[in-house]
């Protein structure tokens, strides 16, 4: 974030300091850098240092981190999910009260700074704010579980349909085809009342489960169009093995839509695990969760705060995380150069 | 296009044989549909075996798939489990719930989702196009069934405050009427409707201004304006028509998540519609009406991906099925 004007630039060179000059001090001739029309970078490097001047290599990724950390939308999501996951993850230490411990003298309580129950109480005299705080790691823990494990799967299936096509390519498409033509919330519903009911990781196997499709379909997508790319059949000619080439030539290419999509993911399964709490086949009580929260506010609905505080952390959370994942999006294209201002 | 569309239609009953089957398994093993008849104390062993047996419930569950099929095809979608009475009538009686409500919010939500996309991409940067931005953003964000509790706490709370019904917030009908077109009817399902139009709103108004900003700086649009078309004109003849095209493709997408979302929607607000027919049913482990749910809702959604994509073509030259 510190850098700024001339050492933005690609390949961008600092200005000369006396700690950039050459160990030797003398400057080497400056035409050994041009005999070629574009100089090897080893020696675009050697003449740079002798003209005292640093050359920055820069990587794609640095370039994406570049162009992530300058996107303000996404700076202002990665702010608020430190925050809200934070205190999710520090629950035992942030969160005011046990999530469970009564306080029978203040039910129903609306937002009071009685007993600091800032966002006041259920109708058991549990302190709301608590309660949130540890939905939110119990929403984290089903929204991370389901990115990370749907990306592995999709991204494992995705590259051997797309390289290897045939029956498993067939099958992964039918497959996909299933999940997109069906009413995706009653399947799950279907499947929920099988499996999961319980614990949050019953939850998120599930929707791991449906969500590997989509990155999958995204990922055989790209295989399917790189395998024919010249620089993979120069690969093969030079005697790369299929695995080499699945993993060290073009499976780098998928990694920016599915960085994007796992983090949208985590957003998705977050409301999606708050819609089955909601409809009574998600996590159960007494494990808090964002959906479950909400939920209880229909019992109650006096209580506009039962409802109100729950919902709006899940709103945040989607928010953030779709802040994120446009930043995201915009820092991984590897046609854009530009670095944002 | 004939062929193309007689393939589509074969090549989706195998996804709908393997759907149904994966989803006949997963519903079996997850109740008894008999619950509620082994708790009555005055229903014998012997009546419930009798009930089983009849029903193919002693089989194995890969036996059943078929038992179940052949009520499909032979019985309309057979018989509940749970009532012994015919699926058909429930099913006919809520899905015509369902798609009022879903043909309202719709219609709604495709009329102001265009409307706003097309000012946003005009006035590009101003202000009304930043708050429709933001809205849409924050529509996104929005799970459907928070929005659908606070409209209906909102209501409850005016009512009993002020004792003003504007909306009502839950059933379909007041005691006593049951029109299915009628100021209480309207009354009954405006929350509804709103809490499902949001969502595809957001959607469809952003689909609508990333569609129209492509065909804006297209070349036929400098072409038209070049030759001198007043600037309604290119908007309305030249780049709305051809903005429109990928949102007939959206919207039809759209429906899975749509009818999702009503499940939601109509558990929230009582309503007698398809999916709260779903949800009760699946909460009592009611095997053939789940699955007469799921087959349905199959089939409807499968038949409007195929109209969109026929659609598309018509509405896209360029388009070539082969």
């Amino acid at each position: 974030m510190s850098c700024t004007g001339s050492s933005i630039r690609a390949f961008g060179m600092t200005e000369p300091t006396p700690a950039h000059l050459g160990p030797s001090g003398t400057v080497a001739p400056v035409e050994q850098a041009v005999d070629g029309i574009i100089p090897a970078p080893d020696r675009l490097e050697e003449a740079t240092a002798a003209a005292g001047l640093e050359l920055q290599v820069r990587s794609q990724w640095s370039y994406a981190r570049r162009r992530f950390l300058r996107h303000r939308l996404a700076m202002v999501g990665l702010f608020g999910l430190v925050v809200i996951f934070g205190a999710g993850i520090f629950a035992n230490f942030v969160a005011p009260y046990s999530p469970n411990a009564l306080d029978l003298t203040n039910i129903l309580h609306g937002p009071t700074s009685i007993g600091h129950h800032w966002l006041g109480t259920d109708e058991i005299g549990r302190d709301y704010l608590s309660r949130i705080i540890w939905g939110v790691r119990t929403s984290l823990e089903v929204g991370v579980f389901v990115a990370v494990v749907s990306s592995i799967v999709g991204l494992a299936i995705g590259a051997v349909a797309g390289y290897y096509g045939g029956l498993i390519d067939n099958l992964l498409m039918r497959l996909t085809d299933l999940v997109l033509t069906l009413p995706a919330l009653a399947i799950l519903l279907t499947a929920a009342a099988l499996l999961g009911q319980g614990n949050q990781w019953r939850v998120s196997f599930i929707l791991a489960g449906f969500f590997w499709t989509g990155i999958a379909r995204i990922v055989r997508g790209v295989f399917l169009s790189l395998r024919e790319k010249e620089y993979v059949e120069a690969a093969k000619a030079s005697g790369a093995g299929d695995i080499r080439i699945m993993f060290r030539h073009i499976l780098p290419n998928t990694l920016g839509p599915v960085i994007v999509n796992g983090t949208i993911a985590v957003a998705v399964a977050i409301i999606t695990e708050a819609a089955l709490s909601f409809l009574g086949f998600g996590i159960k009580p007494p494990t808090p969760s964002l959906g479950s929260l909400t939920a209880g506010g229909q019992t109650n609905p006096q209580q506009w705060w039962l409802t109100l505080f729950p919902g709006l952390t899940i709103v945040l959370i989607t928010l953030c995380v779709n802040f994120v994942g446009d930043g995201l999006r915009d820092a991984l294209d590897p046609q854009q150069r530009r670095v944002r201002a | 296009m004939l062929t193309y569309i007689a393939r589509r239609i074969l090549y989706s009953i195998p996804v709908l044989f393997l759907s149904t089957f994966l989803s006949f398994i997963f519903v079996s093993y997850a109740g008894n549909p008999l619950g509620a008849l082994r708790a009555n104390p005055r229903v014998s062993q012997h009546t419930l075996q009798l009930v089983a047996h009849h029903n193919h419930l002693d089989k194995p569950v890969v036996i059943r798939y078929f038992y179940w099929l052949q009520e499909v095809f032979t019985h309309k979608l057979g018989n509940s489990l749970l009532t012994f009475q015919p699926i058909w009538p429930d099913v006919t009686r809520t899905i015509g719930h369902t798609a009022q409500v879903i043909v309202i919010s719709e219609s709604l939500a495709i009329l102001l989702g265009v409307a706003v996309g097309i000012f946003s991409a005009i006035k590009q940067y101003s202000v009304f196009d930043y708050t429709f931005t933001s809205l849409s953003f924050l529509g996104f964000a929005m799970p459907t069934f928070w929005l659908g509790l606070l409209l209906q706490i909102l209501f409850v709370d005016i009512y009993l405050h002020w004792n003003v019904r504007i909306f009502y917030t839950s059933g379909l009908n007041s005691p006593g009427t049951t029109a299915t077109w009628s100021i209480d009817r309207l009354q009954h399902i405006a929350l509804p409707v709103v809490t499902l139009c949001v969502v595809s709103f957001a959607l469809y108004s952003r689909y609508m201004r990333a569609s129209m900003l492509d065909v804006i700086n297209s070349d036929y649009v400098r072409t038209a304006r070049a030759k001198g078309l007043p600037e309604w004109r290119v908007i309305t003849r030249h780049v709305v028509r051809n903005a429109l095209i990928p949102v007939v493709t959206v919207a039809a997408l759209n429906l899975g998540g749509l009818l999702g979302g009503a499940i939601v929607t109509e558990t929230i607000f009582s309503l007698d519609g398809f999916g709260y027919y779903f949800i009760n049913s699946l909460q009592n482990s009611d095997l053939y009406a789940v699955m007469a749910y799921l087959v349905v809702t199959s089939i409807i959604i499968i038949v409007f991906n195929l109209v969109a994509d026929v659609l598309y073509g018509f509405l896209d030259p360029r388009i070539r099925y082969d």
